[in-house]
């Protein structure tokens, strides 16, 4: 079946190709629509256990330790010096929808992709599905003992229940960020940041499909981890007065950032992490968990197909010791997933260790909730989305 | 000798004819096939001549299509309004700092295309001084403003396309023979009236050029509608990049790259007819 569809998948390929045999293609390319099964071929090879001479590590901008005189990552450093293998640590992922569209046209044919470890978001609902397209290699989890350190609340996603292909590399919650000086008080209430009319006009809402509706449907008292179509259309409506009245103004990425700073967008959802870097530089701005309930998304570490499964492991058992995560979380300001790093970072960063962004209380985590993956991979979902934010 | 005379026309054409199939035919063919496909990227595409794409990419995106060909067209007038007077001069009245000039037109493309947009959120701040000044003299309402507006938008495509439009300007204006404009004057015409049976005339090459360059990518634009404008002012280009990489629908998203494909080739057509194309080869 798996190689059935390949040969179909490359039969569109080489359509691409040749022009000349036109409606012979096309033919081919009609042939057959049977549901892909994941390709388990590249899962059930045995683990060859030697190092590869170099790790392709492709991650988000600003996402691991920097030495900002010499311009380099010493973790990374520690590590090519401890196994001998150089590490090529590429910062290319921008947004999940973006990589995930560069990513997935050599891997639907069956190719790699030249990287050993891409790190993705889980409430993208990518990483699921690429585990149900079977672009994805199993973890060699015989190389990471380590994975004892993983934060208990993070072993069990929905989406890969046994972590069979997937280690966090960090979490951050999705809450309101805003101006206390321009909004005039405290603001945790996602209907103020919908209704008040004083902020007409001043807020901006996220792009994202997890964080924009999953804090709608938590101050609608709905369980985002359980999305239904009656409380996702509950959301959209909730929105989309907001969007018609002129409360909101834009829908954003990351580029809120600015535009806050700025003094355009008073308030906004926004994301923890962008918050501490944020509040270096502008030191009243404020980060609130909603009353109602935050957010909380994972990014990934994955071993696309073609990545050398045992130095991607490897470096994923040294990063899961607490004082290489710790060394890496002094400089990003996420969310760390491994335990123990918090003490660590305690004796060498204490600011850092106590920051709630960085390490949240339990009352915090408590209080913040994961999107359905399925509901996220639903085309008419996000269709829906795609509607309101105007596209 | 003949023969190699009737084939070297057609060994010179070949580079280019196998650019042209490699980059453009074969592109145009598999985005065809794709648009008339259905399915998901989860159960794989199939091809079933599926028309409907087109009906739905009519329908639903009526507004985004409509919007894109009035905000490039509004942009394309704003920009020939301001280029003209800008490549006359630098082409008939700048003498020797002439490309001094013209490397002050083409300098911003030194910047990268975003960061010239994002610029533009600056300038046009809530609390700038454009809208500040705006506000004062009573133009803008005290809780006005431009960001996340439609005139956001146009300015943003405006400025972005405005070396499109100026240089093939300035290419027309600056080959003109000068002692064409004396010769109206020496038969009388009044400086408009040379400018209007003269030099317009014979820079319209330049004009058609220049318009055809900024309202055809102006129309596919989606960065300027998404940085400077609201889910209100979005594009075709923000549905076409929307469904590409977020829905992952490339069938759609195929029909809808089409649609407007013919669309804009629709109104070149009208417009090179409007003009006429005697006057632009002759």
């Amino acid at each position: 079946m798996s190689e059935y569809t390949r040969r179909q998948l490359l039969g569109r390929g080489a359509a691409g190709a040749s022009v000349l045999t036109l409606p012979g293609l096309l033919a081919a390319c009609g042939g057959g629509g049977g549901i892909k099964s994941p390709a388990k071929t590249a899962a059930s090879a045995p683990v060859k256990r030697q190092l590869a001479k170099t790790l392709n590590f492709s991650n988000w901008p600003l996402y691991i330790d920097v030495n900002e005189k010499k311009k380099t990552h010493p973790t990374l450093q520690a590590f090519t010096k401890k196994y001998g293998v150089n590490v090529k640590y590429t910062e290319d992922i921008n947004d999940n929808q973006s990589f995930f569209g560069k990513i997935q046209g050599p891997l639907s044919h069956g190719q790699g992709v030249g990287r050993d470890i891409i790190v993705m978001t889980d409430s993208s609902g990518f990483p699921g599905r690429m585990i149900k397209l079977g672009w994805l290699e199993k973890l060699d989890k015989q190389s990471i003992p380590n994975m004892k350190n993983l934060l208990p609340v993070q072993q069990h996603p929905d989406w890969d229940p046994s972590r069979d292909y997937s280690l966090p590399w960090q979490s951050g919650m999705t809450g309101i960020g805003y101006d206390p000086n321009k909004v005039g008080s405290e603001l945790t209430s996602i209907d103020d940041l919908l209704t008040n009319r004083k902020l007409k006009g001043k807020v901006t809402l996220l792009s994202e499909l997890a964080d924009a509706v999953g804090l709608v449907m938590l101050s609608n008292g709905d369980d985002p981890s359980k999305v239904t179509k009656a409380t996702f259309d509950k959301a959209i409506a909730k929105m989309q007065k907001a969007v018609n009245s002129g409360q909101v103004r834009q829908f954003t990425g990351n580029d809120y950032a600015p535009l806050l700073a700025k003094g355009d967008v008073w308030a906004c959802m926004a994301w923890s992490g962008d918050m501490v870097q944020l509040k270096a530089d502008h030191p009243d701005l404020k980060w609130n968990l909603p009353e109602s309930g935050g957010m909380i998304w994972t990014d990934n570490m994955l071993i696309p197909h073609g990545g050398n499964v045992y130095t991607a492991s490897v470096y994923m058992n040294y990063y899961y010791q607490p004082a290489v995560a710790a060394a890496v979380e002094d400089y990003v300001n996420y969310i760390c997933p491994v335990v123990g790093a918090d003490k660590v970072l305690l004796k060498t960063n204490p600011e850092v260790a106590k920051n709630p962004l960085i390490f949240p209380t339990k009352d915090m985590l408590s209080n913040v909730h994961q999107f359905d993956a399925a509901a996220a991979n639903n085309t008419t979902y996000k269709e829906q989305f795609a509607n309101l934010t105007g596209a | 000798m003949s023969l190699r005379r009737r084939t070297a026309p057609y060994l010179l054409l070949a580079p280019g004819l196998a650019w042209l199939a490699l980059f453009f035919v074969v592109p145009m063919y598999y985005l065809l096939n794709t648009s008339l496909q259905t399915g998901s990227l989860d159960v794989g595409y199939t091809f079933n001549w599926a028309w409907h794409n087109y009906k739905d990419a009519l329908t639903l995106y009526q507004d985004q299509f409509l919007r894109s060909i009035e905000y490039a067209g509004i942009a394309t007038l704003l920009a020939l309004v301001i280029a003209y007077p800008l490549a006359y001069w630098i082409a008939l009245r700048s003498g020797r700092y002439r490309n001094l000039f013209l490397m002050m037109v083409v300098a911003p493309f030194f910047v990268t295309y975003l960061i010239r947009t994002l610029a533009w959120e600056t300038i046009l701040s809530d609390n700038g001084f454009v809208v500040n000044t705006l506000q004062s003299l009573g133009i803008l309402s005290s809780d006005g403003r431009l960001l996340a507006t439609s005139t956001a938008v146009i300015a943003g495509i405006t400025y972005n396309f405005l070396p499109f439009m100026v240089l093939p300007l300035y290419v027309s204006l600056e080959q003109m023979d000068a002692r064409l404009i004396e010769a109206a004057q020496d038969l009388y015409a009044s400086k408009f009236k040379a400018f209007l049976r003269v030099t317009l005339p014979l820079s319209l090459p330049g004009v058609f050029a220049g318009t055809l360059l900024t309202f055809i990518p102006a129309a596919g634009d989606f960065i300027n509608a998404q940085l400077l404008g609201s889910p209100k002012q979005y594009m075709i280009g923000n549905v076409i990049q929307s469904k590409f990489l977020a829905i992952t629908d490339y069938p759609a998203a195929a029909a809808l790259s089409f649609t407007l494909m013919a669309a804009i080739l629709v109104l070149v057509v009208i417009y090179a007819r409007l003009l006429g194309t005697e006057r632009l080869t002759g």
